[in-house]
């Protein structure tokens, strides 16, 4: 409870400080505000994910200790209103990162960097605090619910009595189409399509801000998957913020309005989802085009090699064994972050 | 000569029928699409014509021939999740041992990398343990590939690799596959022709 009314407080303040910063005039302020006319959406950062890495040491057979770093460089900011797709293959972090935020890591992970949640470090206390509340995770599958237990039962609406949780989950339901009676049946009477929209109401029934969605479509048909996705970005339009892990880029391109591209542990670029288009000149870094050009519909163009495993990353940048831009720099020295045409790359050579 | 599913039906014990009287055929260098959504009888057609399932009705056809059943299949099934297809207890190495003798250019060629026979299947991504699943299936008895959303959960470069290499395999020794997917433009790419699972049953 105090939480919640904490992080109210928070926003009062954070809207205050949107409308008059400290050393504003009335020209300066007269500036902004047509500044606001020409970007009507002025970012207001929900998550912000910084220089984050995640290692662990594991000891094998004769007390030998090796250490992985399956998170090397992660860095990912989800705005308000905002749909922000994590694309990348599997094994590049994205789960991972999903459970960092969720705070849900095994307790040998060494962490590095940082993650804020509105404005403020979002520490193991605060993020038990805020997980099925605020922030809340729609999970991959659909094993998520318990098998035994009737759907109803399993919405975590809070009320002051019986009668007053059924609403809320009959109102919930009603908004995402679930019929009457859905409440009384079990996991497997749902058809997949159903089952995605129980874990939809299930994340958004007590008025989260955060939405973390984990790969939400497999297994569904077409009118599912639009279906599903659709609901994310209403969500996002009544002002939540949420962050799609996903491996299929078409897919997320068709919702989100950024789009953070993950490769062995490291977010290789910050893209708008608008750069994926044409040949795929707007984008910034060559694996982003890569991951671009191989769609069936767009080339299907393979490049050679293989992501590098977390136990032997090459020492410069991450892509340089396989990238065709490669020059010796790249194989030695690490490319830091940087600003882009609008958004942001790791990449030396990228212009 | 043809891999031949002629009239078959299926159902799960008393249930449905959830094909009727199928009927499709592949030819050997040849890469047939299976188009359909979930749930429309795609994977009980990809496990019948691949022999995993007995049809009630009708038979399934190898050169004119009923399946061999009781020595290696050279119809080989791959399916969506490959952590669900291997020994979690076995390393690759044995894994694929266990199938054939995997030479070089088979892991080469699929972009199989060595450092990966050391490990155990969750010591890999699922585009890593999907390769090492193909790898497995390619042997050279292996004569028809039946691959059911095989790269559904992948990312899009490592499906366009695993896809380049197959068709190399199919245009070098003439494998013959089928290809199920719920993804069209996939199938326009890889297939010479794709079918609705629906246009394979025959009319009621
Ligand atoms: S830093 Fe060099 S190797 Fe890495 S992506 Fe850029 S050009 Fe390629």
């Amino acid at each position: 409870m105090d939480g919640e009314k904490e992080s109210l407080m928070e926003r009062v303040v954070m809207v205050e400080e949107d409308v008059m910063l400290p050393g504003m005039n009335a020209a300066s302020e007269e500036a902004a505000r047509s500044e606001e006319d020409l970007f009507p959406d002025v970012r207001e950062t929900l998550l912000e994910v910084k220089d984050l890495a995640i290692s662990f040491v594991q000891y094998s057979k004769g007390l030998r200790q090796r250490t992985v770093s399956p998170i090397v460089d992660l860095n990912l900011i989800v705005d308000v209103g905002e749909v922000v797709a994590v694309v990348g293959e599997s094994g590049s972090g994205k789960s991972l990162l999903a459970h960092s935020i969720l705070g849900i890591l095994p307790s040998n992970a060494r962490v590095t960097g940082e993650i804020n949640y509105d404005g403020r470090a979002l520490t193991p206390e605060r993020v038990k605090e805020l997980r099925g509340r605020e922030i809340t995770f729609v999970p991959q599958s659909v094993q998520f619910l318990n098998p035994l237990m009737r759907v109803g039962a399993q919405i975590p609406a809070k009320g002051k009595d019986k009668r007053e949780r059924k609403k809320k989950v009959r109102s919930v339901f009603e908004r995402y189409r679930l019929p009457a009676g859905t409440e009384k049946k079990f996991p497997y009477q749902l058809s997949g399509g159903m089952a995605r929209r129980v874990l939809v109401a299930s994340a958004t029934v007590g008025g989260a801000r955060l939405i973390v969605a984990d790969e939400p479509t497999p297994g569904l048909d077409e009118a599912a998957i639009r279906e599903a996705l659709g609901h994310l970005r209403e969500l996002a339009d009544e002002g939540r913020a949420v962050m799609l892990i996903s491996h299929d880029l078409e897919q997320a391109l068709g919702i989100s309005d950024r789009v953070a591209v993950f490769y062995a542990g490291t977010t290789l670029e910050e893209a708008r989802a608008d750069d994926f288009n044409g040949d795929g000149c707007d984008l910034r870094h060559p694996y982003t085009r890569a991951l671009w050009k191989a769609l069936p519909s767009n080339g299907f163009l393979a490049i050679p090699g293989n992501q590098p495993t977390p136990d032997n990353l090459p020492p410069g940048c991450l892509f340089s064994p396989r990238c065709q831009m490669a020059t010796e720099e790249c194989f030695s020295v690490k490319p830091h972050k940087r600003d882009l045409r609008g958004g942001w790359v790791r990449c030396h050579h990228a212009a | 000569m043809p891999l031949e599913a002629r009239e078959v039906s299926f159902r799960y014990g008393r249930g449905e029928w959830v094909l009727r009287r199928a009927s499709l055929s592949v030819c050997a260098g040849e890469v047939v699409g299976l188009r359909g959504e979930s749930g429309s009888g795609k994977t009980t057609f990809a496990r019948v014509i691949a022999g995993y399932l007995r049809p009630q009705e009708g038979e399934v056809y190898l050169d004119g021939a009923p399946l061999p059943r009781h020595c290696y299949n050279p119809v080989q099934l791959m399916h969506q999740h490959p952590e669900k297809a291997v020994n979690p207890r076995w390393r690759m190495r044995d894994t694929l041992a266990e199938a054939w003798d995997v030479d070089d250019a088979t892991l080469d060629a699929l972009g199989v990398d060595a450092s990966w026979l050391g490990r155990w299947p969750n010591e890999l991504s699922g585009g890593e343990l999907q390769r090492i699943c193909l790898a497995r299936a390619l042997s050279p008895r292996t004569r028809y590939l039946i691959a059911d959303e095989i790269t559904t959960m992948l990312d899009a470069v490592t499906q366009a690799q695993i896809w380049k290499a197959i068709l190399v395999r199919v245009r070098e020794s003439g494998l013959g596959v089928l290809a199920v997917s719920h993804d069209r433009s996939l199938l326009e790419r890889v297939a010479d022709r794709v079918v609705d699972v629906e246009e394979i049953a025959a009319a009621r």
